[in-house]
Order: structure tokens, then sequence, then C-alpha cells
């Protein structure tokens, strides 16, 4: 199984409060891995240092290794256009820019220097068919994109990230704001992805982790408590906490 | 408490009344002074005549109008790049306590009097028109002269002038967009600049738009500044370092000395003068209507 994130000794500062504690992680290709714990545990912080989000918070420190394809992300040569472009990332509230459909996807490609209109309209057939959204917004790809249900907004959210061709994508509890019927599109949506992405989803909800997940990892006051297959997790927890947690007794 | 609240309602009434009969009245005082002159001399007339000549009894405020709209074009194309390059930097690449500072600074500009703008324009930028300008001008046009009192002159001072509009409502406006429209375009592998032309800029194009308009009509109002470098000479322009009459200016200078028909004709320039500022507010408004709806 090949490793796609290896991360070793991570720890993360805001200014002085220590919000991630020597973090040991390996995220396998073409797995789904979720991240559960309470509020305030450090898993979305966790999630934004993979594809180095957290740059953009002053007073972010950072010691420890993130090793992505063999490669050091914050080492000094390492390209984080490309790192971005590789790892993408779908937030908790659905963000679409405040444009058209069609410019939301091609947003992306266009920037990676794609000018041909033919390609461009290929990706945007192609990524929409991905996420299930094809048959709903053909009509009205040129429409603005702010006019879509909150569930199309996530789809449409997960396509322009798809548009680049990434190989791994972040999910911060990309169902948090959704009702149900739009969240179990978009975990379904979610296993068909794996075959072709690595995926990291964040979530509060354990029955999300648990219906989703190939891995699960749990997060406490900033620490990896335990990470294992997501049946081990939710049947058979070697830490006393993670069964508590799982069991409902706190968090 | 019943009676003293009602007393205090009479008296704010009576205030907002007071200000809006106000305005209403210099309205009509304006339009009586003025329309017998545009009824007798023809509004065609009038605002599509060349000379403007009052001692003549030659009434045509094309000049003037050419003057205004030349120095606010002027403004404009020199103060909007600058001033959303401003605002682009403030909100987005400065340290938010440096950029609180400088934005400060920036709009202490709006502070200061016309007439000072006016006076630094007379001693400093003249001089510099005629003594830097001029000699480039002269290598394609040989036998150009210039005092340096100028459309240039104008243009350079209202557009420092109309900087503090346009940069702080754009500011505002840039900092308004969704920190999550950011975080979505960089995370999707774009660079700093990519993000700011093309998501955030569009995305406050509403309020940068109607700073532009405020800006705009702050110049194409502002008299003393204009009145001090301009050179005041009613004739339509050839190029930019020609001196032109302002339509304000105009009204400033003659209404001293003007007699009964030329002060009409002062009315009636001013009837013009209402007309397109009040425009260019309702267009403001109409675009900051936009920018609610836009946004989502």
């Amino acid at each position: 199984m090949e490793t796609k994130f290896e991360i070793e000794k991570l720890n993360l500062y805001y200014g002085t409060f220590q919000a991630l504690k020597e973090i040991d992680m390996s995220i396998y290709g073409n797995k789904i891995t979720a991240l559960i714990g309470p509020s305030g545990c450090g898993k979305s912080t966790f999630l934004r240092t993979l594809n180095r989000m957290n740059d953009l918070i002053q007073g972010v420190k950072i010691d420890g290794l993130i090793k992505f394809d063999n490669q050091d992300i914050y080492g000094k040569d390492y390209d984080l256009i490309e790192l971005r472009k590789k790892v993408g990332m779908v937030f908790q509230k659905p963000n679409p820019f405040p444009k058209t459909i069609y410019e939301n996807i091609v947003y992306g490609p266009k920037i990676h220097g794609e000018k041909n209109k033919s390609t461009l309209d290929h990706i945007v057939e192609r990524t929409l068919k991905e996420v299930a959204l094809w048959e709903e917004v053909k009509d009205r790809l040129h429409k603005p994109a702010l006019g879509l249900s909150g569930g199309q907004q996530q789809r449409l959210c997960i396509a322009r990230c798809l548009a680049v061709e990434p190989e791994v994508i972040l999910m911060d509890e990309p169902t948090s704001a959704l009702d149900p019927v739009a969240t179990s599109k978009i975990e379904g949506l979610l296993e068909e992805l794996a075959v072709k992405y690595t995926i990291v989803i964040v979530t509060h909800n354990m029955q999300q982790a648990g219906r989703v997940s190939d891995y699960t990892s749990f997060f406490l006051n900033g620490k990896v408590i335990e990470t294992d297959k997501t049946e081990v997790i939710f049947s058979n927890p070697a830490n006393k906490k993670t069964e508590d947690y799982i069991t409902g007794r706190f968090g | 408490m019943k009676t003293y609240e009602k007393i205090i309602e009479k008296l704010i009434l009576i205030c907002a009344v007071t200000a809006t009969i106000s305005v209403a009245l210099i309205t009509l005082f304006i339009f009586k002074s003025g329309l017998p002159v545009l009824a007798d001399y023809g509004v065609f007339n009038f605002i599509f005549g060349t000379t403007w000549s009052p001692t003549n009894g030659s009434y045509g405020i094309f000049p003037l109008i050419a003057g205004t709209l030349s120095v606010t074009l002027g403004a404009l194309v020199i103060g909007i790049p600058t001033g959303i390059a401003c605002a682009v930097f403030l909100a987005e690449i400065l340290p938010k306590r440096w950029a609180k500072a400088f934005k400060s600074a920036i709009e202490l500009l709006a502070g200061i009097p016309s007439v000072v703008y006016g006076f630094f324009g007379l001693v400093v930028l003249v001089p510099a028109i005629r003594n830097f300008v001029l000699p480039i001008y002269k290598i394609f046009h040989p036998d150009a002269s210039a005092t340096g009192f100028s459309i240039l002159a104008g243009a350079v001072i209202l557009a420092i002038m109309i900087l503090p509009t346009i940069v702080s409502i754009s500011e505002n406006s840039i900092a308004a967009v969704p920190r999550e429209y950011k975080e979505a375009s960089l995370a999707l592998g774009a660079n700093k600049m990519e993000t700011i032309v093309r998501i955030l800029i569009p995305a406050a194009k509403s309020g940068i738009l109607s700073s532009i308009i405020l800006g705009m009509g702050r110049a194409i109002g502002e008299t003393m500044a204009v009145l001090l470098i301009t050179g005041n000479m009613a004739k339509v322009p050839n190029g930019i370092l020609d001196p032109v009459a302002t339509l304000t200016g105009t009204i400033a200078m003659e209404m001293g000395y003007a007699s009964p028909t030329h002060q009409q004709a002062l009315f009636a320039v001013g009837i013009i003068l209402f007309i397109i500022i009040m425009l260019l507010n309702i267009f403001a408004q109409l675009s900051m209507r936009g920018m609610g709806g836009s946004t989502r």
C-alpha cells in the first residue's frame, strides 16, 4: 500500500499555544482517512498543515516533518503552488466564487495555464459528472454558482477541486453545513472518489466516519490518541479514551 | 414624561424638515434664477455654444464643460489605478497594524482645505510642469508653449484630492470580501496576485465602482484648487498642457462683478452642474445597491 503522507513529530504553535503535539501518522493512497475528535482538538489544524493553509495565519510556527510522496513539504525548495495543486481542499462552508458555475470550475485550470476552450469545456463536464452534478446543472453552466442549493454548491466546490487534477483531497467537515439528503449524496460520492484520489476528511459526525472511511484517527487535545483501520477503532479500540469518545461518554 | 418626549419628537421633526426644505429651496432658487437665460438663449446654444464671452452677450458654455470634463477625466485616469492599487495594498499586503496608520493618513488628505491644495499646485506643480514637463512635450511638438497652468496641473491635484474617497471605500469593500473566497483560490494553487486580481477585485467591484463615482462627483464639484491652477481660459483645449476654465471655477470668479443677465447665465451653469452631479449620485446609489444584491 502506497503511503501518500508521512508525518513525523509534528508540532504546531499559534503564538505560545501549542495546538498540535508530537503527531506521527501515515496517510495511505486511495484510502479515506477520517479525523475525529471533540471541538478544538486540532484535527482541522492538522488537516490544514497538509496543504500548508496554516501559512496564511500570522504567528503560526511548525516543527517536525511532513513528507508528501517522500518530499518534505516544509522544505526550502518545495514548490507551494505544486503542493496546493496536488493536494486540493474542500471547506466546511460551501464557498463557490461569486462567478458562474462554469467559471468556478475553470478557475484552477486557467490559473495553471490551460487556455484551450474545448479542453476547459471537457474539464467542466468531466468534473461535474464525477460529483454527480452534471445532470442538474448542464443547462445553466453560465448562471451564478451562488444560485445553487447548499448541497449543490458543496459538490461544485468538490468539482472545482478535482478540476486541477489533485492526488489528495482534504475535506474539512464538508457536510456539517448541509441537510441529511445532501450529506448522504456527498458521502456516496466519497467512495467513488477514493478509487482515483486519496481523501482525508475531518468530521464531527462519528457515524459518518464509520460509514465512509477506511482509516480513522482520533485526536484529543492536540495529540493523536489512536490511528487504525476504521472497523478496529469502532469495534475494538486500543485506548480507553478512544472507546469513551466513540461510545459518547464525552465530546 | 410623555409631553417631554413629544416635544423632543417635534423638535427633531422640525430639524429634519428644515434640512430638506433648505435643499429644496436652494434647488428652486437656482432653477428660478437660471432658467430665464436658458429659455432666452436656447438650451442647445447654451450647452453647445463654443464662445463664453459674457461681456459681449455670448453664453456658450461648451468650453467650460470641456474644461470640467477634461480635468475630471485626467484626475480619474491618474486617481483610479493609484487608488485601487493603494486599497489592495492596504487591505491585502500590508500587515494590519501598519495598514491602520496608513489608512488614517490617507483619510487625513480629505481634511485638508481645498485652497491649500490649490496653493500647493500653484507654487509646486505649475512651475514643475513649466520646467520639466514642457521640455519633454516640446520634443514632439517643437512650437508648443505653456505656462504650466493646465489640465495636467488640475488633474494631478484633483487625483490627490479624490484619493481618500477611492482608497477608503475600495479598501472597505475589498476587506469585506469573505475570507472563504480567498482561501478557496489559494487552495487551488493560485498565488497572491492571481487571487487579488481574479477573485478579490471582481468580488469587490461594486464597492470600487461606487468609490470611483463618488470621487468623480468630488472632482467635478471642486472649485478652489482647480481655479488656482488651470489658468481659467474659456477655450476648448487641444492638449493636456492647455489652460482651461471649469464650470465651478467660472461661477466663483465671475459672480462678483456680473451684470444681471451674466448672473443669470452663471446660475444656468449651476443648473447644468447640479444635473451632472445629481446623475452621478444616482449612479453611485444604484451601484451600491448592486453590491448588496450581488454578493449573495
